[in-house]
């Protein structure tokens, strides 16, 4: 092979993986989305929230971040349930407002909240040696084994997913909950609990994502904005309402940021954009459509 | 939409006088406060003004529209960075530069809309997001500007913007205050000009059909609305107006750069808070909204962060608990409209 289509090949992989990390911060905001039809605006403030937790549950308890990350799961699972139980669930209804400025005021809560508790220092969660080490898949072509395990687990966290969707009692809650919410509750699915595990199961994912952001690249009190945007463009690119959509479609954006960055370094995010644009004009409706609204 | 039934705008038979007089003193004296206002006053006018008009135009969107967009700082940008390549690349008088300013952001709504309206409710606001980032990204590149990092208006520019010789000869002040006085004035006119053209547009039979779309449109549509145009239309109008306050604002600045004249936190959050705790959907609420922010941030604004977390939790909890903001209170309360929109059939 020669240079020139190993250079493009590496760039091609490079961005996988950077979309692996993507579709973790959009697989939240696609669930809750399908479940609820709620568009949480607060979504990437979460995220580096959850990146916080974990900073603060391995530096003052003194434990190893991945120790730290396996706690931060139920602890973000319990936040998302309770946000929703008792601020979310009060929002939903026809009216798309409250749903929105609820969020966005929360995300500007949240962000001024870790500026306050965490300074605007940038930080990254120290997780030891594997950082720096990659594997070499030939020709000169290396991936660094972080990005590898992003992409491994925004596929795991996809398939448990959809294995929790279609094989067990309160997948077929959820799905009944957002198919038709009415007869669901004629059954006896109580709307408002599903609602809450299904926001519980997101914040459990974005502490995921948390850690893969915290682990391959720093973070501050203003990094969520941008998290919430690239989670958006995924769930648009990948089409409503399906999760494996949303992992190609954060492949997307991960492959267009890193050709971008190739072509120049300053065009990185804007060619991220640019395709979510170029992907919006020609199918609305993104690649893998499930849920109509 | 047949023509066929008329409708009356409620209760503007009377009390039409008084409200008049009322309007129009106020118009007066804050249009003669130069004489005897000092500088920092007219600053902080400035600032109010600024920010009212441009709530305005999003509780147009978001309140009458239906368009939640919070991606108006792209309009705040562009217009700012209009002024700026017309003042120091065309060489064009400031004023003039702000109307060019005005005019660029309601053109470029119009590719803009083609795009963000494929997506509904929600997604479109995040939509108009990434749109704003696409036009920051996009202005950062353009090195003649400034790029990353910005350019400055220097003070032997805008003290040659029309009218300011005038000004500081009537007033027997230096220049920097005549400039004070201007902007100032301008900032007064937009507004007044900005609550004029929301007013007479709500009133308008395209008003009639916002109103009707915003209630119902499936049977809005059946009636004959034209939906998609006339959010078009409103998009665009609050893309000009929006562009026209941005290119005023950073006049008053004279000095641009991506990330500030892009600012969701500056141009989107506030104007946001302004008009949900003051009352979303009305002409009024934004006023009470305004007035409240310009307070708050007077009292709690070098507390930094916690102001913002009060701000954001405020707006959280009226748009829970009050979503008419302050003066759906008020309205409830006392039955009062200062700019009457409700409309009625008439009785025989």
């Amino acid at each position: 092979m020669n240079a020139w289509l190993l250079v493009w090949l590496d760039t091609i992989i490079q961005g996988v993986l950077l979309g692996g990390l993507y579709a973790l911060y959009a697989t939240g905001l696609s669930l809750i989305f399908g479940i609820m039809r709620l568009v949480n605006l607060a979504h990437g403030d979460l995220i580096v929230a959850a990146a916080y937790l974990i900073l603060a549950l391995s530096q003052f308890a003194g434990i190893d971040t991945i120790v730290a990350f396996a706690i931060s799961l139920p602890l973000m699972f319990a936040l998302g349930y309770l946000l929703q139980r008792y601020l979310l669930n009060r929002t939903l209804g026809e009216d798309i407002l409250p749903p929105l400025l609820v969020t966005f005021g929360l995300s500007i809560v949240i962000q001024n909240a870790l500026l306050q508790g965490f300074s605007a220092d940038t930080r990254r969660l120290p997780i030891g040696g594997i950082s720096g080490i990659s594997v070499p898949l030939g020709g000169g072509i290396a991936a660094g084994v972080m990005p590898l395990l992003s992409l491994v687990a925004a596929i795991a966290v996809v398939f448990a997913l959809n294995q929790l969707s279609y094989r067990t009692r309160l997948g077929r809650a959820l799905r009944a909950t957002s198919d038709d919410t009415e007869t669901a509750q004629l059954m006896g699915i109580n709307n408002k609990q599903i609602y809450a595990v299904a926001m519980g199961l997101a914040l459990a994912v974005c502490a995921v994502a948390a850690f893969f952001l915290g682990s391959r690249s720093t973070f501050d009190p203003t990094t969520g904005p941008a998290r919430l945007i690239y989670a958006f463009e995924a769930v648009i690119i990948g089409g409503l309402g399906s999760l494996w959509g949303t992992l190609a479609g954060g492949i997307v954006v991960g492959v267009a940021q890193t050709v971008g960055a190739r072509i120049n370094p300053e065009w990185q995010i804007l060619s991220g954009h640019v395709a979510f644009l170029v992907v919006l004009i020609l199918r609305p409706r993104g690649f893998f459509p499930r849920a109509f609204d | 939409m047949a023509r066929t039934f008329s409708w009356r705008t409620f209760g503007a038979t009377h009390g039409v006088t008084l409200r008049f007089v009322g309007l129009a003193l106020a118009s007066g004296v804050l249009i003669l406060l130069p004489l005897f206002a000092g500088r920092s006053l007219l600053q902080d006018l400035f600032f109010v003004f600024t920010m009212l008009a441009l709530a305005q135009y999003w509780n147009l969107l978001a309140g009458y529209a239906g368009l939640v967009s919070v991606g108006q700082q792209a309009f705040v940008g562009l217009g700012a960075y209009t002024l700026f390549a017309a003042v120091l690349m065309a060489g064009w008088d400031p004023l003039l530069g702000i109307l060019a300013g005005g005019v660029v952001a309601g053109l470029l709504a119009l590719p803009t809309a083609l795009v963000v309206f494929r997506l509904r409710g929600a997604y479109f606001a995040i939509g108009t997001w990434v749109a704003a980032e696409v036009f920051r990204l996009v202005l950062a590149q353009i090195k003649t500007l400034g790029g990353g990092t910005g350019t400055s208006l220097g003070p032997d520019i805008t003290n040659q913007m029309f009218g300011l010789k005038w000004i500081a000869a009537t007033f027997g002040v230096r220049t920097p205050a005549a400039r004070d006085i201007a902007v100032y004035w301008l900032a007064l006119m937009l507004l007044l000009g900005t609550l004029a053209l929301v007013y007479f547009l709500l009133r308008s039979r395209r008003g009639l059909a916002l109103a009707a779309i915003r209630d119902s449109e499936t049977a809005a549509v059946s009636l004959g609305v034209d939906s998609f145009r006339t959010r078009l239309i409103i998009y665009v109008i609050a893309a000009f107006g929006t562009g026209l306050v941005g290119a005023l604002i950073y006049l008053q600045k004279a000095r641009v750069s991506p990330d500030a004249a892009f600012s969701v936190l500056d141009w989107t959050a506030y104007v946001i808070f302004i008009v949900v705790i003051g009352g979303i959907g009305t002409i009024e609420g934004p006023i009470v909204g305004a007035i409240v922010l310009y307070f708050l941030q007077d009292y709690l604004a070098h507390f930094g962060t916690w102001y913002l977390i009060t701000l954001g939790a405020l707006a959280a909890v009226v748009m829970l608990v009050a979503p008419r903001g302050l003066w759906g209170y008020v309205v409830e309360r006392f039955d009062v409209q200062v700019f009457r929109l409700r409309r009625r059939l008439p009785s025989r």
